[in-house]
């Protein structure tokens, strides 16, 4: 007690702080929280012990092996583009949890929500703008991946089933950008969902039922809007998110992204 | 009483011997050292000597045993007796440092085994990946944010189902499909055409029976790839900034344009 009353001012604040430092982490919650090997725990050291912890001890094993191939960190083979599609699924998740808050999905409402949300809601019309850009940036970045994965054979044995499930993937963004089109209920959202689902309804054989019910009726109407507004916030996202587990298993189980050509 | 195998009997023997040797070696040191200068070699080390006495003992030991022959077991048994009961527990070692194996051949690695994971050049994944993964995160989570403060979603009027907007267009990825529709029966440009193009896909990795990753060995696959992505970019160009009104064919830079994202 004595020694820490030692010294100038600055010194005893900086010996309060590293004693305050040292108890919070010494204490049994925070070692509960964060297991060994953890960059957050006391004494963390850059070791090669350390380094394969930080992966073997946090939720990061779940995606992510302890090592990787040498040229699979190289940002001009893949270009981020798969990941950086998922980390795009995760900011439409957050900004699309924001606008739930303030969105009625009926024909009366709608569009005045919308109105309300870029005009009265704090940052609605930077969330609101972030969700829609980002929804197109990621049907781009799911396209361009494909692209990417195609040009470098990455699909070849044992990788096989793995590129059909991005072919699924790529489907069902399309569809999840399709169905969140509509939301909006302005004149855009309105004419460009009568063109697709238009062109849906020439299905062969089953082309009316589709049509019907997409639509949950004859035409597009309030009905339209409560089913595209539950396919595009609950149901396809829960579909997709199988999918990626899927897809995410499959990268590790065939051996880690491919190549090097 | 159990009858003891011959070969456990000699090795008893040889035991016998050889401790009988050592014991006397013990009582005369100056022996091996004569014996050595009188050999002449003193580059022979001391162990090989040894081994070889030990050798000529066991052999004379033998040579006494078959003397001796079957009707000797029952005598020698319960002489043997220490040696025989320690034999079963484990090898009298004979060998040189009282190994109980020798080298008898060296075979290289390669010719008898199949090594089939060769040793891959790895990385920690932190932090060598993961640092990139947070870059480009942070990089998109910056550009669309600043994206989205200068640049608005669009938002049109309230939706009327009696007020057709000319041109009707559908989401900028679906107008590849609706540029179709303009040449194609609508089941054909809406169904057929996009419903091959995603079968197709899916089959790549089971119709491309090339096990090459090297892109000068899949020219055909590579050109029919890129000849299919830059259909659909076309015509998606197409359809978003060529066609206004009517959707009939417009120059953007003479008549403006006429797509929403």
């Amino acid at each position: 007690m004595a020694k820490t009353m030692q010294g100038s001012p600055a010194q005893r604040a900086q010996q309060a702080l590293t004693n305050l430092n040292d108890s919070v982490q010494g204490s049994q919650a925070w070692n509960s929280i964060f297991r060994p090997g953890s960059i957050f725990r006391k004494g963390y050291s850059d070791s090669p012990r350390n380094r394969s912890y930080v992966i073997m001890n946090s939720v990061l094993y779940h995606l992510h092996p302890v090592k990787v191939k040498r040229h699979a960190v190289k940002v001009s083979y893949t270009l981020c583009l798969g990941g950086l599609s998922f980390f795009i699924f995760i900011l439409l998740t957050v900004t699309g949890i924001f606008l739930m808050f303030f969105y009625r999905p009926t024909a009366v409402n709608a569009w005045d929500d919308i109105y309300a949300l870029q005009t009265s809601v704090t940052f609605g019309l930077l969330v609101r703008n972030m969700h829609r850009w980002g929804a197109h940036l990621m049907v781009l970045s799911v396209f361009l991946h494909m692209a990417r994965v195609f040009y470098h054979g990455a699909y070849k044995a044992p990788r096989e089933f793995n590129w059909v499930i991005g072919v699924i993937l790529l489907t069902l963004t399309l569809l999840l950008s399709f169905t969140g089109y509509l939301l909006p209920w302005d004149q855009l959202a309105l004419w460009a969902v009568t063109v697709g689902t238009n062109m849906m309804g020439y299905t062969p054989v089953l082309g009316g039922q589709v049509r019907f019910v997409l639509l949950g009726g004859a035409e597009i109407g309030t009905d339209t809007l409560l089913r595209w507004y539950v396919l595009h916030v609950l149901f396809f996202p829960f579909i997709i998110v199988i999918f990626m587990a899927i897809h995410f298993w499959r990268v590790r189980k065939d051996g880690g992204i491919s190549g090097p050509l | 009483m159990t009858e003891v195998p011959e070969h456990l009997l000699k090795r008893a023997q040889a035991a016998k011997d050889k401790a009988a040797a050592k014991s006397a070696e013990a009582a005369a040191p100056a022996a091996p050292a004569a014996e050595s200068a009188s050999g002449g070699d003193s580059r022979i080390p001391a162990h090989l000597l040894e081994r070889s006495k030990a050798a000529k003992a066991r052999k004379e030991g033998g040579a006494a045993a078959d003397d001796s022959g079957g009707g000797a077991v029952a005598t020698v048994a319960p002489a043997a007796g220490g040696g025989a009961v320690a034999a079963p527990t484990g090898p009298v070692p004979t060998g040189p440092g009282g190994h109980t194996q020798r080298l008898l051949t060296v075979v290289k690695s390669g010719s008898i085994q199949d090594v089939k994971s060769k040793p891959q050049d790895k990385v920690h994944t932190w932090p060598h990946l993961l640092i990139i993964e947070f870059a480009a995160a942070l990089f998109i989570t910056a550009f669309t944010t600043i994206f989205s403060v200068f640049v608005n979603a669009p938002l049109l009027e309230l939706a009327d189902v009696n007020k057709t907007p000319n041109p009707s267009k559908a989401p900028w990825y679906f107008l590849g499909l609706q540029e179709l529709l303009t040449m194609f029966h609508p089941m054909v440009a809406g169904v057929t055409i996009p419903g091959m193009g995603i079968f197709l896909l899916i089959l790549a990795p089971y119709v491309d029976k090339n096990p090459s990753n090297k892109p000068e060995d899949r020219k055909f696959a590579i050109a029919l790839m890129t000849v299919h992505l830059m259909f659909w970019a076309v015509l998606v160009m197409i359809g978003s900034f060529f066609r206004g009104p009517g959707f009939n064919f417009t120059l953007p830079w003479r008549d403006g344009l006429f797509f929403d994202l």
